[in-house]
């Protein structure tokens, strides 16, 4: 009987993960990279976040907005750090539009920490008139909005290549393996000493996509540090507890012959 | 509750019990006789009352931060996960809640349908369980389109436009549901109230279940009558309550895994792209826990029939007590029918499988022959079963299992085999 059943279950599960692995197969597997953010105590890079701000202000920023950012968000804890002296001074090298004042007139001021990022265009349709009808996507939480997620950035940044024979690409149209179709129409945005990073460090394609997306992995969970350490404590607190009440249970049910 | 009178020892507590029996009540619930042999699989019902409230709780304090509006609600989101002191958890425990609840639901109806809980004299809970577990499905659908996101958006229009299949009606349903045209703000205001009003059904829905429970008192593995009180049975307190509150615990651990470490697998990348009603997903999927009945809906080529179909499959269950012919309860005692129990349990997992998957070539055909088995198990299987299964010798109370008297003498044969059964 069971011996059946286990059969069923086993021949379900093997068509079930032969099946995955099979649609897996049809985009190359994944640039593999190691990312501190991951596992129970998983912690970001302070020093490439920062590098990755540096990217994404001077590279991505000119075509990708971050609106659900703030400039104080770059000074807070479990983020890239900055000083608060830098966060400021960060934010002032942008402008924003302000007001109405008091005579009702519209000014525009140096950003402060509690602004939004600036966007780069207006508003959607301009973002489209600009980059030839494709609207590059807000980065705010773009990780979270991607199957796989920061792999998935890391390789697509470094994903582009000659087109294979026998695939036509149209003006504009770039060929990324792992883009799904296999067209994008963002340009290879990296390439190897792009940026000269403040803290000296080389600016491969490499160093520079693996620091934007750990930049970009922050930016979509803000809380992540906070939730592995608090995670970690209530895990380990419901553990303690459970085998507490086990112990407790135990005592409890001696009392009557019955297992429990 | 046929308990004992209850006499409270304190004189203000008995001129209060004279007038609001409250603690009579909590007498009932303390001294409930259970049956000692429970298993792990009866602790879902206190998990399954755990999830209730903590949605409900989780829920209002977001509610308090969201705003239901088409341009507003899913920048209120990321408001929630960045700038609300822990709003992030109090998101990630209420969406991972509702997978969590789910979870425990299943586990709790398919442990009905192996010890045969339905049957009479339970049909009164068993109904009230479906209304129950159908009110969870419509909040947890209304619940994932108000992050309105691209899944929240599509998924709202997919499944509203079901209705659109009913005859001469069905448009104008559609529209009068939507408040519009199409999916948009009104759609989102009005699942926002339902959604908030929908738990709370639920919640006196679980009050009934349980009085309903409490008047033939629980079913056990063995699946007989037992006299309560007796040596059979233990008070709820502390037996039932410290063995919940274990398995509780354990759950929690898993809970607490998925929320601090996984928070976003059981939820769908699109989600986190803002709706744009201009932009089609390439799949649009339900969430893990529709995916057997969204696999019998699209099954069925006809959409007026795919949706009968799909809303058939989960009223059958309401005439469980009465297609399942056979009079012994437990599946410990029935041993063709724990055969096709899990064939059943199999048959649900394909469908939810093939679900995910686009609803073309093999997995179409795949997702036919299991909404086909779904439908037989309970409409030939079940009904004849019961007629022609021989069952296996049932003992005559929990604590003397078979032997103690049983007037079958190949009883006592078997007992060793179905002592290893109930483990």
């Amino acid at each position: 009987m069971s011996k059946l059943k286990n059969i069923l279950f086993v021949l379900i599960f093997s068509i079930i993960l032969l099946n995955s692995s099979n649609s897996a197969e049809k985009s190359p597997p994944f640039l593999e990279t190691k990312w501190t953010f991951k596992g129970l105590f998983g912690k970001f890079d302070r020093a490439s976040l920062q590098r990755g701000y540096q990217v994404y202000t001077e590279v991505c920023a000119s075509c990708h907005s971050m609106k659900y950012l703030t400039y104080r968000n770059l000074a807070e804890k479990g983020g890239p750090e900055f000083s608060e002296a830098e966060a400021k001074a960060i934010a002032a090298s942008f402008e924003v539009t302000d007001g109405p004042d008091s005579t009702g007139e519209m000014f525009v001021r140096p950003a402060k920490l509690s602004d939004k990022f600036v966007m780069p265009y207006a508003n959607e349709q301009e973002a489209k008139a600009a980059n030839g009808g494709a609207y590059p996507p807000d980065m705010s939480v773009l990780v979270k909005a991607r199957k796989g997620g920061a792999d998935y950035i890391y390789s697509l940044l470094l994903g582009y290549s000659e087109p294979p024979e026998g695939v036509e690409l149209d003006d504009g149209v770039y060929y990324n393996k792992y883009m799904y179709g296999n067209k994008i129409k963002m340009p290879a945005p990296l390439s190897d000493d792009l940026i000269e990073y403040t803290d000296g460090t080389k600016a491969t394609a490499e160093q520079m996509s693996k620091d934007v997306t750990n930049f970009l992995m922050w930016s979509a969970e803000p809380h992540l540090e906070q939730r592995h350490k608090t995670g970690f404590r209530v895990i380990a607190y419901l553990i303690i507890l459970t085998v507490l009440v086990y112990f407790t249970m135990k005592k409890i049910w001696s009392r009557v012959e019955s297992k429990v | 509750m046929s308990d004992h009178e209850y006499t409270p020892s304190s004189k203000f507590g008995k001129w209060f019990n004279d007038r609001l029996p409250l603690l009579t009540l909590a007498n009932h619930l303390t001294d409930y006789p259970t049956p000692k042999n429970l298993n792990y699989w009866w602790t879902f019902g206190g998990i399954l009352t755990f999830c209730l409230i903590t949605q409900i709780v989780t829920g209002l304090v977001l509610a308090m931060h969201y705003i239901a509006h088409a341009d507003m609600a899913f920048s209120s989101v990321e408001h929630i996960m960045r700038d609300v002191n822990y709003g992030w958890l109090l998101r990630y425990v209420h969406a991972n809640g509702a997978s969590m609840f789910f979870l425990a639901v299943y586990i709790h109806i398919f442990r009905s349908l192996f010890y045969g809980s339905y049957k009479s004299p339970r049909e009164i809970i068993w109904i009230l369980g479906i209304i129950i577990y159908l009110l969870m499905m419509a909040a947890a659908f209304m619940g994932y389109v108000l992050p309105w996101g691209q899944m929240s958006f599509w998924g709202a229009t997919v499944i509203t436009n079901l209705f659109s299949a009913i005859p001469l009606v069905g448009e104008s349903i559609t529209t009068w549901l939507w408040g519009g045209y199409s999916v948009d703000n009104p759609t989102l205001t009005r699942f926002f109230t339902l959604h908030y009003l929908i738990p709370f059904l639920i919640l006196g829905l679980v009050v009934l279940h349980i009085w309903a429970l409490h008047v033939p008192g629980n079913n056990n593995p063995v699946g007989i009558d037992i006299k309560k009180p007796s040596k059979d049975t233990v008070p709820f307190h502390p037996y039932i309550v410290i063995k919940d509150a274990f398995a509780l615990l354990m759950f929690c651990i898993v809970f607490a895994l998925f929320v601090f470490y996984q928070p976003n697998i059981l939820g769908h990348a699109d989600n986190y792209i803002e709706a744009d009603p201009l932009v089609t997903p390439a799949h649009i999927v339900p969430e893990w826990y529709l995916l057997p009945f969204y696999a019998i809906l699209r099954s069925v080529p006809d959409k007026l029939m795919g949706v009968v179909a799909m809303l058939s499959a989960i009223l059958i269950l309401a005439a469980l007590p009465w297609l399942d012919t056979s009079k012994v309860r437990s599946a410990v005692f029935r041993p063709l029918f724990r055969q096709f129990y899990w064939i059943l349990v199999a048959d649900v997992l394909i469908l939810g499988y093939v679900g995910a998957m686009p609803a073309e070539g093999l997995y179409l055909l795949i997702a036919r022959v299991a909404t086909a088995y779904y439908f037989a198990h309970f409409l030939i299987i079940l009904p004849v079963l019961g007629w022609k299964e021989k069952t296996t010798p049932l003992p005559l109370s929990i604590t003397e299992p078979v032997l103690g008297g049983s007037p079958n003498l190949a009883a006592a044969r078997n007992d060793e085999k179905i002592e290893k059964t109930i483990k």
